[in-house]
């Protein structure tokens, strides 16, 4: 997609979010074959328990960067340069130096073995680690603890509805490629609305709900290449670029920028693109209200 | 002794602090042996105590189940007293202090501490070049793109305060006497083609200039004798037994035992230890390569004149070059059998200077005719399109005057390592890669390792990594083995097509080398690649 083509249709979602008529894009939303039936009010959670026995049962290989998340490892580079990029800009620090994000709380919500965490620890930010596989907490805080600056993450085996009924606030909201695995993304843009402070950021990425991620991220990922195990992604939980902006501006964060992650077979790199067809992150800001 | 800079050191866990438990027990008992025996107590219990507030309380951890006994028993762990450096490189020649001066050049890698070993005496208090020392024969000749290396890192001007020689002038031909060539900066819009320079003029730029910069950086005057890197086994017991957060952190650094006795720590080791690199022994990285059955003899020698130009003849044995080293000197490396070189070394100036002079003109073939422009068929074909070096006549060579210098002989091999990097280690420079001299190229491919780990490591900072992780090493070695390969490839072909003393291969040689000598593009992307500024050959 060309810059100009890109610009245009972040306009078009941006104005679909604001407009009023989105019942077309309801039904899709609440059409999860896996979602676990409504709870009442008081203990909501968008935790689905087929999706947290996936991960338990590879919690082990978090940090070989050669097993089945590989590829997110080969990832996280192209995403931590998106966090830093928009962040930077929009506190106001200096790209340049090396710990930008000193004196900033961030949520890692969803961290698994913490491999966004510890990054951004490293860059200066005061991390905190959800996630609601307690394996995957106890390999985080065992990998954390290698490193002195890791060793100041804090990490919790919780959700983020625990964390909002706790009131804990954060200048940034950060979930990486959790949103497809959660039972109501709805909801979930709502706690992670509510764990943002005014103005601070939200950042989500995900996977495209189109012909093309089926091809990529299913098929060609799972089946062909083998880069993640079999069933770890369902097509009809991904969403599209439109239904996130707009349910995150329900939850009243508006978003601001989004990129594509494309990845080049021969030289085995991610780079940031503008084309949000397979893998894309969206970056938002919570309103003042 | 030890160097004036600063070591970064570890705090010492002191019997100080006691965790509160153990204090209000003090505070209540007045006896001295009470004391030691309720410090003795503390120390038991310090163990689950600190590991309960580090992880989770929802449920217990696997690290309560440790033994309180265990942990008196084990003798206290000196290892928290070392000092840990962010990378350490070991060997502080051209190539590796180019990559501690540029690490200080950068704002993203300047907060790094870095730990240089080397025991070459001139890094802690080397003498102070004079401008009337007699040239060393052991020079360099550093491409364009080595010499924006230089100056981006602000080590140039004082490499221009020391005897230097641009030179922009090249003219390569051989003894068959079937043509020339004439390389001129010109050719492809540039103002020079290389700059020749003393090793140890580089050398002391890149000393002066790192001690300028403000990074923290320390020189261990002393030799490596062995590494311990973490292996899988190694960080994962540690994390299971240790109690202490620091010591945890130790075992997954690379821990450097070296000679004289001290130990570091360092997130990252950089192998810049030249062909016989120990640090790619002890890594088990393997190499590949052949001894090319030739070895060089160099050596300085004057001129009447000043030389402005880079001459190189081949002959049968092996190519020698003229190369414009400043004032009136000129520096010779002259490639030819190891026998031969052993008796160019050991025989008397006089027929030394002889012998040069003999095989840079005369000697074993005529000289090429020059060539009149337009009186050629084939060039009068490619009439618009030729580079203004062609109508250049050919040029004898400065005669010699004298030896200015020892001469010095050394074997030539080809070698390349399997791997440029694994974890926590990685190598740069000759212990990456050896070539033959004759296009000038092996320092300069060493400068751009150091470019392209420059800006792996950046990167890295940038994003948040951990230095020394072997994902991002291996992005160094992608960008780099290709470009070296190439290079050494491109390098080797000619060392074997000038090896051969047969009728018709001369004449295709000799065929090829007028074509390169005439199709300007060939030329200009000949010298572009030469000059370090094109990675692959003919894809510009």
């Amino acid at each position: 997609m060309s810059r100009r083509m890109f610009l245009r249709s972040l306009y078009q979602i941006k104005s679909l979010s604001r407009s009023s008529g989105l019942a077309a894009f309801q039904p899709l939303l609440h059409n999860r074959p896996y979602a676990t039936t409504r709870q009442p009010a008081a203990s909501a959670s968008s935790l689905n328990q087929t999706e947290l026995a996936k991960f338990a049962a590879i919690a082990d290989s978090w940090w070989d960067a050669e097993g089945p998340f590989k590829p997110l490892h080969v990832m996280n580079p192209t995403r931590i340069a998106f966090l830093r990029s928009t962040l930077c800009r929009h506190f106001g620090k200096d790209p340049f130096s090396v710990r930008p994000f000193e004196g900033l709380k961030f949520v890692d919500v969803g961290c698994g073995g913490g491999i966004l965490s510890e990054p951004l620890a490293r860059m200066g930010a005061s991390v905190t680690g959800i996630d609601a596989v307690e394996k995957n907490i106890k390999i985080a805080r065992l990998h954390a603890d290698l490193d002195p600056v890791a060793s100041s993450i804090k990490y919790r085996c919780t959700t983020a509805e625990n964390l909002v009924e706790e009131q804990m606030k954060f200048d940034a909201v950060i979930a990486l490629e959790v949103i497809e695995h959660v039972a109501d993304p709805a909801e979930f843009c709502k706690s992670l609305s509510a764990l943002t402070v005014t103005n601070g950021a939200t950042v989500v990425s995900t996977i495209n709900r189109s012909m093309r991620a089926y091809a990529t991220a299913i098929i060609a990922a799972e089946y062909i290449l083998h880069w993640l195990p079999k069933g770890t992604h369902q097509w009809s939980s991904f969403l599209t670029p439109e239904e996130l902006v707009m349910i995150l501006q329900r939850a009243s964060i508006s978003v601001e920028e989004m990129a594509g992650f494309a990845y080049d077979p021969l030289t085995g790199q991610w780079s940031l693109t503008d084309d949000i067809g397979v893998n894309f992150i969206a970056f938002g800001i919570k309103n003042s209200l | 002794m030890r160097p004036a800079f600063g070591s970064v050191n570890e705090p010492r866990i002191s019997e100080n602090q006691l965790p509160p438990l153990s204090c209000s027990i003090i505070e209540h008992s007045g006896d001295m042996s009470r004391l030691i025996a309720t410090i003795r107590l503390a120390s038991n219990i310090f163990v689950p105590r600190l590991a309960t507030r580090t992880f989770c309380t929802d449920a217990p951890e696997k690290l309560n189940d440790v033994p309180s006994g265990s942990h008196s028993n084990k003798e206290p762990n000196d290892d928290e007293g070392l000092p840990q450096h962010d990378i350490a490189i070991v060997g502080g020649g051209m190539v590796g202090m180019a990559l501690a001066c540029s690490l200080a050049s950068m704002p993203l890698t300047k907060h790094l501490s870095i730990a240089i070993i080397d025991s070459n005496p001139a890094l802690s208090n080397g003498p102070v070049i004079k401008k009337d020392d007699p040239p060393d024969p052991r020079v360099s000749t550093v491409t364009p793109a080595t010499i924006s290396l230089f100056k981006d890192i602000g080590a140039w001007e004082y490499v221009e305060q020391h005897r230097h020689a641009y030179f922009d002038k090249m003219q390569v031909w051989d003894y068959t006497g079937f043509g020339y060539t004439r390389y001129n900066a010109r050719d492809a819009d540039k103002d020079v083609l290389g700059c020749v320079v003393e090793n140890k003029v580089l050398h002391k730029s890149l000393l002066s200039c790192l001690q300028n910069k403000d990074i923290k950086n320390t020189i261990y005057p002393t030799r490596l004798s062995s590494i311990s890197l973490p292996t899988r086994s190694s960080v994962s017991s540690a994390g299971a037994s240790a109690s202490n957060i620091s010591t945890k952190n130790l075992a997954n650094l690379a821990k450097l035992d070296l000679s004289d006795g001290t130990n570091l720590y360092a997130k990252l080791v950089v192998g810049a230890d030249g062909s016989k690199s120990r640090v790619r022994e002890l890594a088990g990285i393997k190499t590949t390569g052949w001894n090319y059955s030739q070895s060089a003899v160099i050596c300085t020698v004057e001129h009447p004149t000043e030389n402005f130009c880079a001459w190189q003849r081949f002959l049968p044995a092996g190519p020698i070059a003229l190369l414009p080293i400043g004032d009136n000197f000129s520096n010779i490396v002259w490639t030819m059998s190891p026998k031969d070189a052993s008796n160019h070394k050991i025989m008397n100036e006089d027929d030394f200077v002889k012998a040069v002079n003999h095989a840079l003109d005369f000697g074993h073939g005529p000289r090429p005719e020059s060539r009149v422009f337009g009186g050629d068929v084939i060039s009068s074909f490619f009439r618009p399109d030729v580079t203004s070096s062609v109508h250049e006549r050919f040029e004898p060579p400065p005669k010699v005057l004298k030896l200015a210098s020892d001469r010095m002989a050394f074997p030539l091999s080809l070698m390349h390592a399997n791997q440029y990097a694994s974890k926590r280690v990685v190598l740069i420079g000759d212990a990456a890669h050896t070539v033959h001299p004759l296009a000038g190229q092996g320092v300069n491919m060493g400068y751009g390792d150091v470019s392209s780990l420059l800006n792996v490591i950046a990167d890295g900072v940038a994003v948040g990594s951990d230095i020394g992780e072997v994902t991002l090493l291996k992005k160094y070695e992608a960008d780099r083995k290709t470009a070296n390969i190439t290079m050494m490839a491109v390098l080797d072909g000619f060392q074997k097509a000038y090896s051969v003393d047969f009728g018709p291969v001369n004449i295709l040689r000799a065929a090829a080398f007028n074509g390169a000598n005439v199709f300007a593009p060939l030329k200009r992307n000949i010298i572009s690649y030469a000059s370090g500024e094109l990675r692959l050959p003919f894809l510009s």
